[in-house]
């Protein structure tokens, strides 16, 4: 009866444009606002990282041209083009911030995660609709106050995608301190402000709305993901406010919370006029404490959703049940309570004691294993399967190669030994891009080709899709790999110019191959954009369940009408990952099917 | 077209597997000068062990892509637990993590262990863009500093009015280390953080401002006199971080002095 009455109220669906599409409250809407968003903020991201590479691989060149697109960012004086260094500091800021918090974890959680929730565990909307139009309409801003820094006098925030005060806190320190640092707080403030409201929307919907015999154990993995993301995001986000609001109050109203008495900057020590000091027994280490209990947690904001994508997929597409899912979960919520102890191995050098370099190593050592189980349970789930490689099933492969490529070199870092010299080297940065940005990026693109006919009614084109994939699978390991060696040869994290030490010359040549690799890298997101608004509009039509899957969101219309079942709600009876049981009549059985309909579970 | 893309993922992979790891057996690392060998030790059984990991998990991966595909009458079996296996890979790999971890910590522990009695002394002090390196002079004491005092004419701050800091010895990007003689580093900043990194010598260490950190090492191979190595400082401090490069010179233990003093004279 319950039922009844909230279709009966979700039937009424706003006829206006601005309320259908704009200011809409329907998840689905939300969670294509979200994506998009987030995928034209990867553009500018993706942009940024391509005129860094292009300095790190050729900076002695003359980029006159380039001065004319970007003039705040080149001298073009005297016919000679040159980049300045302080605009290559606020492009990998800004690559790193808009990529990490405006790009990989809005378009898999915010968006798919608000198109997903209510359609796979069989609700009509999220439990808060309003809240949810609003986190959207706060994320906006967000985005427009990032952006728009890069043109305020000085420009963009120029610390790197960790703010470390004093750099971030004294405005004199370098030129983006100024009004760009305000900026990148303000859009922080804003991001996580919307982050925290989709939070409590995605755990109350996926705790309360779930629909009738669906446990907790018959979520799909990606549901499990979501939930986990949303409780990180909502412990781990905080400490981040508060040191941004600390350090607005240190930048602003003369506070000591990062900043220590004894500083002399450019030779002139920071005194009052009575000849004190300006600051008192602040501590940077306190941000940086701060800043990675959020950042750590974070990495696996962006991830978790990626992993959780591959599963589904995966399943799907080798018609097998995933293997271990009772292991996986597992896995994710252990991965998900560890993330929030290992945040001090990214300052293993900073001059923390190095008893808590001890735990942090510890800590981090116990998050390989169940990042493990996970590989080798979607091994096993490949064994003996029957694999159907679509465009998404490709994405789910490349997912969990970067997986392992990625989580291997997460051994070497982790002993702190090693770390003394590899941190703050290339090869970090060859970590992270294959394990976080990496397996997210892919996961995004996996999710987008399997789940589109949810949002669009639509196919994505296969052929596109797939040249899509080789093109990326392949640069991708191009300009990420190489990044080891030149790591472990001692080549700096956010150098300007690396030819300025002996040492680095001779690696000009792997710079070279790594950047014309990630210029192609950018070039081929084109093909991927044409596939998406051309797909949009014209592709194939989908029906119910072009994949042969069985999670619920395949047992509606695509796209789902608003209240997403046109009828009553499904039950369910069993969990999603049916495939191949030798006593079912066919080689799938879906999520809602009554037990009679398919013997076996 | 299904067919052709599991081949191609499995070709794909094992390209990665092989080149990968070609490259991988090239020595990176810059030549060792130090006594931090266990780091390059560390560093090469990670190599190994996730080496052999990679390699496995890979063709497993190539290897099913291009098994099991999809066809007229294939088969996927309907198996989705096996809580033995599931324990096991999962000890198993606890376990090697675990010895992993037990080396890792004795490592660490011994590279933050006590420095030598008879260790000389430095002090490297970051600046935007600059280390100022001081030694202590004849009486081996630092004198006392203040950031108070810095200006133009004194980076660092020293305070004259310190009978102990008459001799010291100022250096600019400048560093000479003792050839088998075991040298204290003190860290500082006057102004943001920089990283003081030495690539042959193993050695990194934040320069945190209001915070004095140690390490200490030993060099054990001569530089040549007219081939010093780097300074580079590893984190970002600011539009000149690139630029913040300094020179090690490695002499004989016994001629430190001499050739701190005739650096300091130039
Ligand atoms: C289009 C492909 C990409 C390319 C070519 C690229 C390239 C780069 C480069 C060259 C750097 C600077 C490394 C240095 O410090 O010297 C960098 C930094 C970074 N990238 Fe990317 N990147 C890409 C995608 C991503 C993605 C998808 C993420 C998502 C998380 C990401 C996150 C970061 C972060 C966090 C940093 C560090 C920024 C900092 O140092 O403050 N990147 N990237
Ligand atoms: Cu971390
Ligand atoms: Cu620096």
């Amino acid at each position: 009866m319950a039922t009844h009455a909230a279709h009966a109220e979700h039937a009424h669906a706003p006829q206006a444009f601005i309320w259908k599409y704009v200011f809409s409250k329907d998840h689905k809407v939300i969670g294509i606002q979200y994506y998009v968003t987030a995928m034209l903020m990867a553009l500018v991201a993706g942009l940024l990282a391509m005129l860094i590479r292009v300095q790190l691989a050729w900076p002695e060149k003359d980029y006159t041209w380039l001065g004319k697109i970007f003039p705040m960012g080149y001298d073009v004086g005297g016919g000679f083009g040159v980049m300045r260094p302080e605009f290559y500091a606020m492009l990998f800021t800004m690559h790193g911030t808009i990529m990490v918090f405006f790009v990989l974890s809005t378009a898999p959680v915010s968006g798919f995660g608000n198109l997903l929730i209510p359609l796979q565990v069989g609700a009509r909307d999220m439990a808060f609709p309003f809240l949810n139009g609003l986190s959207y309409w706060t994320f906006l801003p967000g985005c427009l106050v990032i952006l728009a820094s890069f043109f305020v006098e000085s420009g963009a925030a120029a610390g790197g995608w960790t703010s470390y005060p004093p750099l971030s806190a004294l405005k004199g320190a370098v030129p983006g301190s100024g009004t760009g640092q305000t900026m990148w707080i303000i859009g922080m403030v804003f991001f996580i402000a919307s982050f925290t409201m989709g939070g409590l929307n995605f755990v109350t919907t996926i705790l309360n709305l779930r629909t009738k015999g669906l446990s907790m154990f018959r979520l799909p993995l990606t549901m499990w993901a979501m939930f986990l993301v949303a409780i990180l995001g909502l412990l781990a986000f905080p400490a981040l406010v508060a040191a941004c609001i600390m350090l607005v109050f240190d930048r602003h109203y003369g506070t000591s919370f990062f900043i220590p008495a004894q500083i002399a900057l450019n030779n002139v020590p920071l005194l009052t006029q009575a000849g004190t000091p300006l600051h008192q027994g602040g501590s940077p280490l306190l941000w940086q404490h701060l800043f990675w209990f959020l950042g750590h947690p974070e990495v696996y904001i962006l991830m978790l959703p990626a992993l959780g994508f591959t599963s589904d997929i995966l399943s799907t597409f080798s018609r097998r049940p995933i293997f271990g899912y009772k292991s996986m979960v597992l896995a994710m919520c252990g991965i998900g309570f560890l993330s929030f102890i290992v945040w001090g191995h990214h300052m293993f050098v900073s001059g923390m004691s190095p008893y808590l370099g001890m735990a942090f190593a510890v800590g981090t050592i116990l998050i390989a294993v169940p990042s493990a189980v996970k590989v080798f349970n979607w091994l096993a789930t490949l064994y003996r399967s029957r694999i159907r490689f679509t465009t998404p099933m490709l994405w789910a492969m490349g997912v969990i190669s970067l997986f392992i490529s990625g989580g291997l070199s997460g051994v070497w870092l982790a002993q702190a030994g090693p770390d003394i010299h590899l941190h703050d080297t290339m090869f970090v940065a060859a970590h992270f891009h294959l394990i976080m940005a990496g397996a997210a990026l892919f996961g995004v693109f996996g999710a987008t080709a399997y789940w589109f006919p949810k949002m669009f009614g639509r196919l994505m084109s296969e052929p596109l899709g797939k040249v899509h994939f080789w093109f990326t699978f392949i640069t991708y390991y191009g300009t990420f790999f190489p990044m080891h060696y030149i790591g472990i040869a001692g080549h700096m994290r956010r150098i300007y110019d690396p030819y300025q030490y002996e040492f680095l010359k001779p690696l000009q040549p792997i710079n070279e191959l790594i950047t014309m690799s990630a210029l192609i890298l950018g070039a081929s997101q084109i093909i991927f954009f044409v596939n998406f608004f051309w797909s949009a509009f014209k592709g194939k039509k989908a029906g119910e369940n072009p994949w042969e899957a069985n999670g619920l969101e395949w047992t509606t219309q695509s796209p789902p009408p608003h209240g997403n079942w046109p009828g009553e709600i499904p039950e369910v009876h069993r969990w999603p990952y049916e495939y191949s049981n030798p006593d079912a009549p066919r080689d799938h059985v879906m999520q809602h099917e009554p037990a009679g309909a398919a013997a076996g579970h | 077209m299904g067919k052709l893309q599991g081949l191609l993922f499995a070709l794909a992979t094992v390209v990665l597997v092989v080149v990968s790891t070609a490259y991988f057996m090239k020595p990176w690392m810059p030549p060792l000068l130090s006594d931090r060998g266990d780091i390059d030790h560390a560093i090469w059984v990670a190599l190994v062990l996730t080496g052999v990991v990679f390699i496995l998990t890979n063709l497993l991966l190539a290897w099913f892509s291009w098994r099991y595909q999809d066809a007229e009458g294939a088969r996927a079996i309907y198996w989705h637990d096996n809580p033995k296996l599931e324990w096991t890979w999962t000890l198993v790999t606890a376990a090697i993590l675990f010895v992993i971890l037990f080396n890792a910590l004795g490592l660490w522990a011994s590279i933050n262990g006590p420095a030598p009695a008879d260790a000389a002394l430095v002090e490297v002090t970051g600046q935007q863009f600059a280390w100022n390196v001081r030694y202590p002079g004849k009486d081996g004491i630092l004198g006392r500093t203040d950031f108070k005092l810095a200006s133009q004419e004194n980076l660092i701050g020293l305070d004259p009015a310190d009978a102990a800091g008459k001799d010291d010895v100022l250096l600019l990007n400048q560093l000479y280390l003792p050839k088998d003689r075991a040298i204290r580093v003190r860290v500082r900043s006057m102004d943001v953080i920089h990283s003081f990194f030495l690539p042959q010598f193993r050695v990194k260490q934040d320069a945190m401002p209001g915070m004095v950190t140690e390490v200490w090492f030993t060099a054990k191979e001569l530089t040549p006199p007219d081939k010093p190595l780097e300074i580079a400082c590893a984190e970002h401090c600011g539009l000149g971080h690139y630029r913040m490069r300094g020179q090690v010179h490695v002499v004989a233990a016994s001629e430190l002095d001499a050739a701190v003093a005739a650096a300091a004279g130039q």
